[in-house]
């Protein structure tokens, strides 16, 4: 029995700034709907895509989507950034409103991103207990019903009745997140709050989503962490560019999303002559190859060089800096390369296992004469995407820090 | 497949005009209530004076007004107590503009909170009104206690009749005009924030177009018929007739005001249904 059916959604966003033109917009949209006609911008709205900048001004932020959840399931919601996921979830919570088509849903939805919404500094916890549990749709008897539950599963009784202003940051989460788990919805969302907040929030989080599925009640889940969704959601759906392009059990939605963000990066660079080549006067690449192709945190890593050296030196210095999405160089590396009798140099870089963090890497390259002359650099040359596999622990957020080697722990 | 499901809610775009869910509103009344409680009770949090501040406002505006338009200008006041009669309208004035500016900013200043959650968008707007309320009780009272020290201390003369009975009428329809026009531009100020500068110096201009300052008896002629246009006049024109017997009971003028109020508040209302579903996506 569905709880949740999404039928033909979509969702259209105005790029750039609201400005003198959007009220020529809006008149001529309105020229149009008196005289019976379709809205004249719905046309040109470009897809959502991040790569190539249209000339529309509007674009799909979901275009045509399809799905449903059935009463008592954990669906995952996959996607990268700016997928979607996230006006899905607005649509769904009714904080906007769907640009075409329709949501039908069976009871009431509550969602774990709304954790603290509208809790003023000012007040106590207890008046905050009743403003937030109303806000989130509960009346007053209701929480008042459920308000002893509620501090002793939050744990702060002894300062119910200090303003929240004067809580440590654990108790104001504690005291926000008591009262979003007695909202006993029909449906949940839980929108990455795995990523924030420490271990113990997170199992309580975990367990939440637990009970609420036991209890024949629907659970969404949006996640970037692969190993949260594999573990707790029964089915997912993966979404690419507002559109859903996959649906299928937890386990085959997170291998499809691998496969495609495989296919999204640039694992490979190979040329087959030396005059298709990039490259100057002395260095012409032949191939940069990360084998394997989305390696996981537990492998080891090796990056495969090749160029046509053209320049005087039969020695190469070849140095590689290895870049994260926050454009910070983690480590760099290097190493002498010789030329063979066809002028050509190879060599290979192993990054061990159990060093790099999970994430995208890019790599810069820096070709130098043994005199460390540059002869050629070249920028974002490859990337490739470092996957957590699975933990044995129960925390499931991304562990903090560029790199994540294994210590050695003793006692 | 089969049609006869029922689900309890369906999200769809743009519902129709005058699809307006009052009974919703009606669900969230608790979240009104606590709303109300909440800005009366953080506002004055860490200030000195707290409450007192209630009766600061009104207090040295009007003795300002009394030396700027009374002594210096010399505005008559009808022979009614400058003090009293500056402070009614004070009291009177600062309720309406109080509605509509605060609500006039509804979406712009809980954008943060309307982004993550929904609730009917309205019982923000609707528990301004009533904190303003709760504020207006208190001012009233104060208006009374000066009253009293005035007419007992400075033979000041005041001559209460039956039609301040209307005064809960009177109250009423400057909230309901307060929140309409409030609404109306808290709609229209999410796309256009111009809007909002416009409308800061709109309400002073305003008070001058209201008999506050002086009684619409002090004019004449086009002036006059212009004054007796605002929906506002009637208000403080009638309230001052049951207090201080001046003027007369202005049954037409306040027939004015009504169908004035209504048809604002109901466009008002119309208008903020429309933009509460897409607001987000302009803020």
């Amino acid at each position: 029995m569905p709880a949740i059916k999404v039928e033909n959604l979509f969702k259209q966003y105005q790029l750039g700034q609201v400005s003198t033109g959007t009220v020529a917009h809006d008149f001529n949209r309105w020229l149009h709907k008196i005289r019976g006609k379709e809205d004249p911008y719905e046309k040109i709205t470009g897809e959502n895509s991040r790569e190539e900048k249209g000339n529309s001004k509007y674009v799909w932020a979901i275009e045509d989507i399809n799905f449903e959840a059935r009463k008592g399931e954990v669906l995952g919601i996959i996607g990268r950034n700016g997928a979607g996921k996230s006006t899905l979830l607005k649509i769904l919570s009714k904080v906007t409103s769907p640009t075409k088509g329709e949501i039908k849903i069976k009871g009431r939805i509550a969602s774990l991103l709304e954790v603290g919404t509208g809790f003023h500094p000012e007040l106590t916890g207890r008046e905050n207990i009743f403003l937030n549990g109303a806000i989130l749709g509960m009346t007053k008897s209701e929480i008042r019903s459920k308000f002893d539950e509620i501090v002793a599963f939050s744990g702060v009784e002894k300062y119910i009745d200090t303003p929240v202003k004067r809580y440590s940051s654990g108790m104001y989460v504690r005291l926000a997140f008591a009262v979003a788990a007695h909202l006993e919805p029909e449906i949940l969302i839980v929108d990455e709050v795995l990523a924030v907040g420490d271990a113990e929030f997170q199992k309580k989080c975990l367990g939440k989503m637990k009970d609420v599925s036991s209890q024949g009640r629907t659970v969404l889940f949006v996640s970037h962490n692969m190993a949260a969704v594999k573990s707790l959601c029964n089915r997912g759906i993966l979404m690419e560019r507002g559109k859903v392009v996959f649906t299928g059990s937890a386990e085959e939605t997170v291998e499809h999303y691998m496969r495609i963000n495989a296919q999204n990066l640039k694992q490979k660079v190979t040329f087959e002559t030396k005059e298709l080549a990039v490259g100057n006067e002395n260095i012409k690449l032949k191939s940069v190859v990360v084998v394997p192709e989305s390696p996981f945190i537990t492998e080891d890593i090796s990056i495969k060089i090749s160029f046509w050296n053209l320049s005087e030196s039969k020695i190469v210095k070849v140095a590689i800096d290895f870049i994260d999405l926050n454009e910070d160089v983690v480590f760099g590396s290097g190493f002498d390369f010789q030329t063979d009798e066809n002028g050509i140099s190879s060599g290979t870089c192993i990054i061990p296992k159990d060093l790099l963090n999970d994430g995208v890497y890019s790599i810069n390259m820096y070709f130098n004469s043994p005199e460390l002359r540059p002869l050629w650099n070249v920028d974002n040359i490859i990337n490739f995407e470092v996957e957590d596999k699975e933990r044995n622990s129960a925390y499931f957020g991304k562990i903090n820090g560029a790199v994540r080697p294994k210590l050695i722990w003793t006692v | 497949m089969s049609k006869d499901e029922n689900w309890s809610e369906i999200i769809r775009p743009k519902r129709h005009w005058l699809d307006i869910n009052l009974k919703e509103l009606w669900r969230y009344r608790d979240l009104i209530l606590l709303f109300v409680r909440r800005d009366f009770v953080s506002v004055y949090k860490q200030t000195v004076l707290g409450p007192l501040w209630l009766f600061i406002q009104p207090l040295f505006t009007t003795i300002t007004f009394y030396f700027v338009f009374s002594r210096i200008a010399k505005i008559p006041t009808d022979n009614v107590d400058p003090i009293l009669f500056y402070l009614s309208g004070i009291t009177l004035w600062n309720y309406f503009s109080d509605c509509f500016s605060k609500t006039s900013n509804t979406f712009v200043a809980n954008a943060g909170i309307f982004g993550k959650v929904y609730f009917p968008r309205l019982a923000t707007p609707i528990s301004i009104v009533i904190s303003n309320l709760i504020k207006l009780g208190i001012q009233v009272l104060l208006f009374v206690g000066i009253a009293l020290y005035r007419v007992y201390f400075h033979g000041a003369q005041i001559n209460i009749n039956e039609t301040i009975l209307l005064l809960p009428v009177l109250i009423l329809l400057m909230a309901i005009m307060g929140l309409g026009l409030g609404i109306i531009f808290s709609a229209l100020t999410t796309k256009y924030r111009d809007l909002s500068f416009l409308l800061t110096f709109g309400i002073q201009l305003l008070m001058y177009a209201t008999p506050i300052i002086y009684p619409l008896s002090f004019t004449s002629g086009k002036l006059h018929q212009i004054l007796s246009y605002n929906p506002i006049t009637p208000i403080i024109e009638n309230f001052r007739y049951a207090f201080f017997g001046i003027g007369y009971l202005d049954i037409s003028g306040l027939i004015y005001t009504t169908i004035f109020s209504l048809v604002v508040l109901i466009l008002g209302v119309i208008i903020f249904n429309r933009v509460e579903k897409n607001f987000m996506d302009t803020v």
